[in-house]
């Protein structure tokens, strides 16, 4: 079997798995958020936390308390990494300096991880199971919580309220994300993931020196890691390492994993709006750009111009050579696609156009199909750009799902949408700006412009992946990369909380004949062409002188 | 309730099929009438383009101020360091700037002439106020701009009214052309729904007495001339809105800018400011920011120009908007006035005889109802239709609203016809017999929501017959079927409103092909179904003329009032009709959806226009950078120079191009949503991306020649 049939029959493989679990997890989502009663479980959790399941939130109440948690998530885990000394299981790998403990607390609690660290050399394993794992469980609830919301915004009519942060926070990480991830890791260690408290074993090289290759609980943490789009790996090579990701299967197991939650929420979407099509458009577009980066990737990847390249006949270099080129460029689209940023390849090592690709499908702004719930709500606020800018041309004032588009609508939505290119624009630019910024770098010229692009582009979509060839422990990209985290995540998360409150308030305008059909393959069009040139008009130039002159 | 009734001369009936057919046929199969745009409005608004160049006025429109601070910093920079490309990048900045005023200009330039016109009629007219204490005589005469509300003024023939009001006593003919540009004069009287006077027109005849209810400076023509100056002109909220996502892109496209120096810089080469000013201009979405507000002043224009004005740019919005249009029966969806559709003979009568002896009575009924008897027996039965000359011997009796009859006596022949209590009365009183049969065939035509009249004659021998029973019904105004189907295409439904029973309004609706009913309707019935349609979410649009339409109007998302309505129906809603045409209500939402279809059409286009621009001027800037980059300068522009400066100047000539379209507005038909948005996708979204690389290749062409810079 040829590789290139083979990675065929593994897209094959992970669509059918997709949509064999696309409408019962779907339904099961939109069940969850929209369930009357609680479990005991969860009625002891509000007992504890002192909230009030029942009662409903104004999106200010509900945005204050995404805020709030998200703020003393970053300082708890902030606090565990500098004191790690005092904490068990610490296998003397001391306190995480200020800069880095600061970059990696905003990190996992953005949903982004993007580490500055080598996870087996700077924490221990309490960090990672109570304080990185824990994130990566919450911080992916956040997501869905906030999707939910703006979703509740779109179907409820005349009313100021969104729902419970609380109560959606606990639902979907009891309700959903534990019992997948459960199954997830038991799965995971069955098909030889590692799952060890230890420290390591001791092996002896060829050259007779003994070293210690460290063991971690890596299963439960991989789990969750590709399931809430986190991405961040327990080993510093991530999903390369093969206590991470053995073997094919497993390789294949984790790119559903991270697939599964952005794609199933589609449907959870269309059951809440009462309309499936609705469900059905957005995940055409996700599907179709998906699609578009997986070939282009593909074909680059394949069709290398570098002389080693050439030489093995496609571009080897920075690719497990137990996953191969389908398999690399497969992870890397859905990595990217979604805010998740795990790697089973290196990035930086693509040819031009494939790792253009990588750094243009988070550019889009993670919409294909983007991280758990960030992705919705990030394709739905530009559905409502799409609306109002071609719906004008049907002759009505622009509504969405029967909601009007007027002064407030847009102005959230293009705060949602004008969020993260300011923060990777003004990044990238300001870096460039700094002397010593080359020093950092492996690269120069268009290949180092895109690893600055690509750090930001990570930074502020939420993704996580790294471009590497570029140390950014610096004190300057420690605190930047930080900042552009928090206000990659937390100003849309603002946004489009904003603008649930504001749709909510409104009557639902009955569909007639004269209005904008959303769910009509028409409607797919318009937004991809919205997230294509939305993206393509703004960081083109980037682009220019990054990938494009590279790959050109 | 009729709308209006002019001072029409029996031949000059407007509801005469023949000539409502013609009418019809001007309306359908048209396009949205477009306006007349020449290109010399554009010289003669030139000085007003310049006089716009002031930051105050630049301030109001957040894309084109960027592009005027670029202008003065370019400027800045050339006189520093003039070269032939800085030069002419600055100069194509400032028409840029120069072309946005321009296309505002001329859209107000259209209404100023006609604001002209009004201001005539403002001339220190002479008010003879009556004494408040109300006894006659005590008159004094006082300028018109000393009226308050509640003087009471006293116009006689050949006198111009001094302010707006309501006659409280009198009847008078009014020649309101300045206003309506409707030549006939119309009746206005003390009482009812036609009471309202509107200042600066002309009493033709009779003297009146009116109630002043409007001060000075606030007064119709006041406010006619501020709206179609577009003085009081504020941002409609889908302007605002629009305004707001235009000024989103502009920031990221300042953002691209501001970032691409230090990415140029660390590429090795830094981009000077002309060049990054350029760039920047061709991004922000200026096609649309020159032409918006000229768009919207269009859009109240094209109502100007068919006789409506609308007391805002909101309610313009709103009418394309509707989902719901209240149409009344009568003068809207049916002819104003009954028409004979059947002559219903008595047994032992012949049909022909009913005929000639309805033909014989109706000759002097000049009622519209009364001819339409006439016209049925000639279209018919093949009868004259003027009086043979036998005829013109007999006496005629007009009808008359004491007699309820009309008739001619030729000789002792006497033939009348009337309404069937009359004619029972006039039968009996002659010896006559009336049938029961009369009695049944009567109530039959009234059930099915006719009126009946009863014909009958005293013939030579002195025996007094009835005859039969002619029925009037209401015609359903021809093409109105046809305007429905295209009004529910477009997503409205059409509710018809009705003071008959449910089953003549049944009849009539399905005749008419409308979505729904409302039948024997109460002014409060109509208030409530606004309301129930309201809080299912839909918009609704009607119109109204009376008093008791006032508050339905003011509920209404578009109250359309007839001008020669009551001045409370006229206060209550948001636009007048000075042609009193109620069915223009369809246009209005027309011209509501075609502004909006502007609007985002442009937009379109405006956004994939970047495509283009980005293709000529990304190799320009970096092909000294990664000469490989010059593949994507796949328009094969000369140089980088020709390159920036020819897709400066499509930016600024587009905006040019589109003027005309811009106070047109784009093609409108009415059809489904899904229909439109395919068909202007293609246009401006498909058509916004190929244009520019066309344009843009043809300006270098010429641009390449100029020394310097080719």
């Amino acid at each position: 079997m040829s590789p290139f049939v083979a990675g065929l029959g593994q897209v094959g493989l992970l669509v059918m798995a997709l949509a064999a679990c696309y409408r019962p997890l779907g339904d099961h989502m939109a069940r969850v958020y929209g369930a009357e009663g609680h479990w005991r479980l969860e009625r002891g959790i509000y007992r504890l936390a002192r909230v009030n399941p029942d009662s409903e939130q104004r999106w200010t109440t509900y945005a204050a308390a995404v805020l709030g948690f998200s703020f003393v998530s970053i300082v708890l885990l902030y606090l565990m990494q500098r004191l790690q000394p005092l904490l068990p299981l610490g296998f003397g790998r001391g306190a995480v300096e200020p800069g880095m403990a600061f970059n990696t607390a905003v990190s996992f609690v953005t949903n982004t991880n993007w580490q500055s660290y080598a996870g087996e050399e700077v924490l221990g394993h309490t960090v990672q199971m109570a304080g990185l794992t824990v994130q990566n469980f919450v911080s992916a609830a956040v997501g869905m919580a906030v999707a939910v919301a703006l979703v509740r915004g779109f179907v409820r009519a005349r009313t100021d309220r969104l729902g419970n942060f609380w109560v959606d926070l606990t639902r979907g990480t009891v309700r959903i994300l534990l019992p997948i991830a459960a199954i997830a890791a038991i799965l995971l260690v069955a098909l030889g993931t590692v799952m060890s408290l230890a420290r390591g074993i001791q092996v002896v090289g060829v050259d007779g020196i003994t070293r210690t290759i460290a063991l971690a609980p890596t299963a439960s943490q991989e789990a969750i890691k590709e399931l809430g789009t986190n991405g961040g790996g327990i080993f510093n090579a991530n999903s390369a390492h093969p206590f991470e990701n053995p073997n094919a299967w497993s390789n294949l197991f984790e790119n559903f994993l991270l697939l599964l939650v952005p794609v199933a929420l589609t449907r959870t979407f269309g059951q809440m709006v009462g309309d499936r099509k609705q469900g059905y458009v957005l995940l055409s577009v996700m599907g179709l750009l998906w699609t578009v980066m997986l070939a282009a990737s593909w074909w680059a990847e394949t069709h290398p111009n570098g002389v080693a390249s050439l030489a093995a006949g496609a571009a080897m270099e920075g690719k497990e050579v137990r996953f191969g080129i389908p398999a690399s460029v497969l992870w890397e689209v859905s990595t990217t696609g979604t805010s998740t940023g795990a790697v089973n390849s290196m990035h930086d090592s693509f040819t031009g156009l494939g790792g253009g690709v990588a750094l243009l499908n988070m550019l889009l702004g993670e919409v294909a199909p983007g991280g758990v719930g960030a992705g919705l709500y990030g394709i739905l606020v530009l559905a409502v750009i799409a609306v109002f800018l071609a719906g004008l041309m049907v002759g009505r004032t622009p509504e969405y799902l029967g909601k009007k588009l007027g002064r407030r609508e847009v102005t959230a939505a293009a705060i949602a949408m004008l969020a993260m290119p300011t923060v990777v624009l003004l990044g990238t630019g300001l870096a460039l700006l700094l002397p010593s910024t080359p020093d950092f770098m492996t690269n120069t010229g268009s290949h180092g412009l895109a690893e600055v692009l690509y750090a930001y582009g990570s930074a502020g979509n939420n993704n996580g992946s790294a471009f590497a060839g570029m140390t950014v422990t610096s004190d300057f990209f420690q605190a930047t990369l930080g900042v552009a985290m928090l206000l990659g995540r937390f100003l849309p998360i603002l946004a489009v909380l904003a603008l649930a409150g504001s749709l909510a308030q409104q009557r639902r305008v009955p569909a007639t004949a004269g209005t904008l059909p959303t769910g009509s393959p028409l409607f797919v069009g318009m937004l991809t062409g919205t997230v294509v040139l939305v993206a393509a008009l703004t960081f083109l130039p980037a682009l220019a002188l990054g990938p494009i002159a590279e790959a050109l | 309730m009729t709308a209006t009734t002019p001072l029409h001369t029996p031949e000059h009936d407007p509801y005469t099929p023949k000539e409502a057919q013609e009418l019809h046929a001007e309306r359908t199969g048209r396009k949205l009438a477009a306006g007349v745009f020449h290109p010399r409005q554009l010289l003669v608004s030139l000085p007003d383009a310049f006089r716009k160049l002031h930051p105050r006025h630049q301030l109001r429109n957040p894309v084109m101020f960027v592009v005027w601070v670029g202008s003065v910093l370019v400027t800045a920079f050339t006189v520093l360091e003039p070269s032939v490309f800085s030069i002419a990048v600055a100069a194509w900045l400032w028409f840029t700037v120069l072309f946005a005023n321009l296309a505002e200009a001329v859209a107000e330039g259209r209404g100023k002439a006609q604001a002209e016109s009004l201001r005539g009629l403002k001339t220190d007219t002479v008010a003879r106020r009556l004494a408040t204490n109300g006894t006659a005589g005590t008159e004094e005469e006082v300028p018109a701009v000393d009226l308050r509300v509640g003087d009471l003024v006293v116009v006689e023939a050949g006198q111009v009214v001094p302010g707006d009001g309501d006659i409280v006593e009198g009847i008078a003919t009014v020649d309101e052309s300045a206003i309506t540009g409707e030549s006939a004069p119309v009746i206005r009287e003390s009482g009812g729904d036609r009471s309202a006077v509107t200042g600066g027109t002309t009493v033709l005849s009779d003297r009146i007495v009116a109630r002043i209810s409007t001060r000075p400076g606030e007064t119709f023509v006041d406010r006619m001339i501020a709206l179609v100056e577009g003085a009081e002109r504020k941002k409609t909220p889908n302007e605002v809105a629009l305004t707001i996502l235009l000024s989103t892109l502009t920031i990221i496209f300042l953002l691209v800018v501001v970032a691409l120096q230090p990415m140029a810089g660390y590429s090795g080469r830094q981009i000077s400011v002309i060049v990054l000013t350029a760039l920047l201009v061709c991004l922000i979405p200026t096609t649309i920011g020159a032409l918006l507000s000229a768009i919207g002043i269009a859009g109240m224009d094209r109502l100007v120009q068919r006789n409506v004005l609308a007391k805002s740019g909101r309610a313009v919005e709103a009418a394309g908007d509707i989902d719901t249009l209240l149409l009344d029966k009568t003068g809207t969806i049916t002819f104003g006035n009954r028409q004979a559709t059947e002559l219903i003979p008595l047994p032992g009568v012949e049909q022909e005889e009913l005929a000639a002896a309805a033909r014989l009575s109706s000759l002097a009924d000049r009622t519209p109802e009364g001819r339409s008897i006439v016209d049925l027996c000639v279209v018919d039965h093949g009868l004259p239709a003027e009086p043979g000359d036998d005829e013109r011997d007999g006496e005629f009796i007009a009808f008359s609203a004491q007699t309820r009859m009309s008739g001619i006596d030729l000789g002792d022949r006497q033939v009348r016809k009337g309404a069937a209590s009359t004619i029972r009365v006039w039968v009996t009183s002659h010896g006559g017999n009336y049938p029961d049969r009369a009695d049944d065939i009567v109530e039959r035509v009234s059930a099915e929501g006719g009126t009946p009249l009863a014909c009958a004659e005293i013939d030579d021998d002195g025996r007094a017959r009835v005859l039969g029973v002619i029925r009037l019904s209401d015609v359903v105004k021809p093409g109105m079927r046809e305007r429905f189907d295209e009004l529910r295409a477009m997503g409205i439904r059409t509710v018809m409103v009705t003071g008959d029973n449910p089953l003549t309004a049944r009849a009539i609706a399905e005749e008419a092909g409308v979505d729904d009913f409302l039948a024997e309707a109460k002014p409060e019935d109509k208030m409530a179904l606004i309301r129930t349609e309201q809080e299912g979410g839909r918009l609704v649009a009607m119109t109204g003329d009376g008093t008791n339409d006032a508050p339905a109007l003011a509920q209404a998302d578009v109250g359309v009032a007839m001008n020669t309505g009551t001045s409370a129906a006229k206060e209550a809603g948001n636009m007048v009709d000075l042609d009193s045409d109620p069915t223009k209500l369809i246009e209005v939402v027309e011209i509501g959806k075609q502004m909006l279809i502007t609007r985002g059409a442009l937009t379109t286009f405006s956004i994939a226009n970047d495509l283009a621009k980005y293709f000529a001027i990304l190799p320009a800037l970096f092909v000294a950078l990664y000469p490989q980059l010059d593949k994507l300068n796949i328009m094969r522009l000369a140089t980088p120079e020709s390159a920036i400066l020819s897709a400066v100047i499509f930016n600024a000539l587009v905006i040019v191009a589109l003027i005309p379209r811009a106070l047109r507005g784009v093609r409108y038909r009415p059809m489904s949503a899904a229909g439109l948005l395919r068909r202007n996708l293609l246009v401006y979204g498909l058509g916004g991306i190929v244009t520019p690389f066309l344009g843009i290749w043809l300006v270098d062409l010429l641009v390449r020649l100029v020394p310097g810079i080719g």
